[in-house]
Parts: C-alpha cells; sequence; structure tokens
C-alpha cells in the first residue's frame, strides 16, 4: 500500500517498518526513518539566465552551475531535531551575536516546537542559525542566483516569468496577510524541478545575503551604500515587472545575520555532482 | 615520592587540560565566538581571537584589488601612527581577505613584504569560503565577486575591544579618521 505524505514522497508505511526492523539487524546504525522514496533534493540543472540582479552593467547573463535544493523548507520539526543535537543553537543558550531576542520564541520550549507547527517551515531562525543547520547536514544555503533560478519555474515551465498568469498567482500571495497560519510544508504543487513552497509560503535565507545590497558596478568599488539601494536602485534591478522577486530582494537585503523574522525560513542545497567533482580535484 | 609526582602531574593536566576543552567564555556580543578558522601569511593556523588582549584594527580587503588595498595599508598605518605610543605598543591589525582563491598564503606572505608589513604586530590572514561569508556577517560587510573578477566590497576598518567587541567602525579611507582614534584613546 502506497501513500502519499505532504512531501509527495512516497511512504509505505507497514512495509518500511518491517523492512527497518530486518535491517537494522545487519545496519544498526543506518535510519531509514528519513529514507523516502524520493529524494529529499531536487536536481537542479543549472544554465543561464537573466537575473533580476545583473552581475554588472551592462551584463545580463548569469550562470548557475548544476545543484540540488532541497524540495521543501526546512520545519521546526526538522530544525529541533539539529538543535537537540546542537544545544549551542537553543535559543536559551545562542550566543546574542548569532541570533537576536526573538530566535525560535515560537516554540513551547527551547527544544520542543508546539506538535501544531511541526510540518510547518521554521522561521525565526537567524542566518547564521540556518548555515549551521546546512552545515550539520553536509550541505549549504542556496546562492540567490540558485534560488531565483530555481523559482523561476512554474508547474510545467523551466523559465515561466513571462507567463502573465503564474505570476499573477506569486503576487497573489504576496498581497495576502503575513499574520495567518503558516502552511505545512509541500502543500504547493512541485514545479519544473520538483521543488515546492518557493512561492507562497515564507521569505528564504540565502547563502550570500550579504553580496545583494552590493553594486556591480566596479567603478563604485568600496562603497556599497544602502541609500542608493532605496533611491535609484544600487543593483540597477531590471525586469521590473518582477515585482514579487524584487520583493524578495528588498526583504532579504534589509536583514542583518543574526536578525529574525516570523516570515523569514530556508531550505539547503548542495553543488551538483559534476562541480563536486571539480572541487575535489582542485583541492 | 613516586605517587606524588603522579598525582601531581595529573592535577597539572587537569587544570590545564579543563580550560582547554572549555571554549573560552566571551560576552555575548563578541565577534570572538565565531568559530572561524584563519590562516596567517606565515602558513599558521589560527581563529578569530589571535589578537585578543589587545585592541585590533579589523578590516578585509583583497590583495588584487587595483586602488584601494594600497590605501587601506597606509590608512591603518596612518591610524597606528596617531595613536599615542602607549596604546600604540598594544595595537594589533588584522586583515581579513574575502578572496580565498587567490589570496593564498604565499599571496598574503608576497603582500606583506611589498607592503612592508611588520608581521609581530600585524596579520594577513585568508579563511575558506564559508568562514568568510561568516566574518564579513558579523562586521556587517558587504562583498560582491563581479564577472570581471574583481570585489567590490565594503572599506571599513572596525575597532575591536580586546574581548572582541566592536567599538567602532569607520569608512574613512586615505585619513585618520579622528573619531576612530579618539575610540582607541585612553
Amino acid at each position: 500500500m502506497t501513500t502519499k505524505d505532504a512531501n509527495g514522497r512516497d511512504f509505505r508505511k507497514g512495509r518500511s517498518v518491517a523492512l527497518a526492523l530486518l535491517t537494522s539487524v545487519v545496519f544498526a546504525p543506518i535510519s531509514f526513518a528519513e529514507s523516502p522514496a524520493v529524494a529529499p533534493r531536487a536536481a537542479i540543472p543549472g544554465g543561464t539566465f537573466e537575473s533580476v540582479l545583473p552581475p554588472a552593467p551592462g551584463v545580463k547573463a548569469v550562470t548557475v552551475a548544476p545543484f540540488e535544493l532541497d524540495r521543501t523548507p526546512v520545519t521546526n520539526g526538522q530544525f529541533a531535531q539539529f538543535v537537540r543535537e546542537n544545544p549551542k543553537w537553543r535559543r536559551d543558550r545562542v550566543a546574542r551575536l548569532f541570533a537576536d531576542e526573538r530566535y525560535l520564541q515560537h516554540w513551547r520550549t527551547p527544544t520542543e516546537p508546539d506538535d501544531t507547527v511541526e510540518r510547518q517551515p521554521v522561521t525565526h531562525v537567524s542566518w547564521f542559525a540556518a548555515t549551521a543547520y546546512c552545515e550539520a547536514r553536509g550541505a549549504r544555503l542556496p546562492r540567490w542566483y540558485e534560488w531565483e533560478f530555481a523559482a523561476a519555474a512554474s508547474e510545467t515551465r523551466a523559465d515561466a516569468r513571462k507567463d502573465d498568469a503564474w505570476r499573477q498567482q506569486i503576487l497573489d500571495w504576496y498581497s495576502k496577510s503575513a499574520r495567518g497560519r503558516l502552511p505545512d510544508v509541500g502543500q504547493t504543487p512541485p514545479n519544473f524541478y520538483g521543488v515546492r513552497d518557493l512561492h507562497g509560503v515564507v521569505w528564504e535565507w540565502v547563502e550570500d545575503v550579504g553580496a545583494m545590497m552590493v553594486s556591480g558596478d566596479n567603478r563604485e568599488q568600496g562603497d556599497p551604500d544602502v541609500k542608493r539601494f532605496c533611491g535609484t536602485g544600487a543593483l540597477s534591478m531590471e525586469q521590473k515587472e518582477n515585482y514579487a522577486l524584487l520583493m524578495r530582494v528588498a526583504m532579504l537585503s534589509s536583514m542583518q545575520a543574526r536578525y529574525t523574522s516570523n516570515t523569514m525560513g530556508f531550505r539547503c542545497a548542495v553543488d551538483g555532482a559534476a562541480r563536486k567533482t571539480s572541487r575535489v580535484s582542485a583541492e | 615520592m613516586k605517587y606524588t609526582v603522579a598525582i601531581l602531574a595529573a592535577l597539572t593536566m587537569f587544570t590545564i587540560a579543563v580550560p582547554a576543552a572549555e571554549p573560552r567564555t566571551w560576552p555575548a556580543d563578541s565577534a570572538y565566538q565565531l568559530e572561524a578558522t584563519l590562516t596567517d601569511q606565515d602558513g599558521r593556523a589560527q581563529s578569530l581571537d589571535v589578537y585578543a588582549g589587545h585592541s585590533v584594527l579589523v578590516t578585509m580587503f583583497y590583495s588584487r584589488c587595483p586602488a584601494t588595498c594600497p590605501l587601506i595599508v597606509e590608512t591603518l598605518r596612518a591610524i597606528e601612527q596617531a595613536t599615542p605610543a602607549a596604546q600604540r605598543t598594544q595595537l594589533r591589525v588584522l586583515m581579513i581577505s574575502i578572496d580565498p582563491e587567490h589570496d593564498t598564503v604565499a599571496a598574503l606572505s608576497a603582500l606583506a613584504k611589498t607592503r612592508r608589513i611588520d608581521t609581530s604586530r600585524w596579520t594577513l590572514a585568508r579563511a575558506d569560503a564559508a568562514d568568510v561569508r561568516k566574518i564579513a556577517a558579523i562586521l556587517n560587510i558587504q562583498y560582491r565577486l563581479l564577472p570581471n573578477g574583481e570585489y567590490n566590497h565594503s572599506n571599513v576598518i572596525t575597532l575591536v575591544s580586546p574581548s572582541g567587541e566592536i567599538v567602532r567602525q569607520s569608512s574613512v579611507i586615505g585619513r585618520v579618521d579622528q573619531d576612530l582614534l579618539a575610540a582607541l584613546g585612553p
């Protein structure tokens, strides 16, 4: 009997328990609890595209190398597991340097969220905490261009950014109140790559959040300035019809690495297979 | 006697081992809480608190930077010169590269030689990309790799207290920031 859970992962409850019992004799340390039928990360082939943040004046194309991206944002339940394994990230022990006062404030205890939010995306996490979580899982945060590349896909197309109906759908979410209860992860349909919840659920940290405010014009070397961003647009953001993405950029740009917010979550990424190999050989 | 020595040795090991195993406790906002691995211009592994106990001027740079890098070094030197002698001997400088790909130990060592940097009081350091991002986040420094291989980054000199707290940040480059100098004062 095969059913699907919220992530769209097949899970065969009775069978996997029996299998786990059987296999645990042989492979005791291996946990089958985390072995879904569908890999937790989707492979994104990468490619060249035009970002809302051009890398430099006159340069439009951005090339993204192959990578793998979590299919859903990290949940409170998953983050609680990490916090229990790494107590220095408990809200009552974390250094203020790495997370502000509201870090994980919505949890019942320093190590346990309420059951009702177990499968909701974790929010109230700082960039430092999100980075530590991904590192503990052998991963990293996705970079902005990677995130944007994956988020350009609709359910049926790799790049749906010129599709008015799709764009409107995303805008509708941004216009909703942020005060409502967050949905559980995995409720939105998978996009072209099998990634869910990139739009419509939470904002998400990116690895290079500290680069988003910086001008791509090297004549302005050493002078990245918030005022220019707010005024004329330091990043000379293009494709101004992509309001939804620009709001995301503005949101990320306003966050310092220790800040937390009730709408900012994250997911993790790893380099694609080809890139991993070339890294190893370079070192 | 033999036992006494053994016990003494055991006690000594214990007293030494305990503080080493426990991480040092820093103030809640001390940058030295970040566990980052630096490698200095001589290839030695250092931590961010390499100059703990001293006031430190910390800046992030990259050595291929055509214009501002020499200017940053000269600005740091000028601040050092302008500091009263009593504080100057206690002052340290830590320059951390944002460009781990090009700023190898050899590159840092070469820079120390060309800029005639006194490495008994200054450290030029590199870190891996993940640690660079964390250090930059703590110092609130933004940087971005441009398609032409150069970096755009905030030129900020940060005065860090002996226990790792950020005392003052200055984006004045090319002359001595008097406010920064005042913060360094007695």
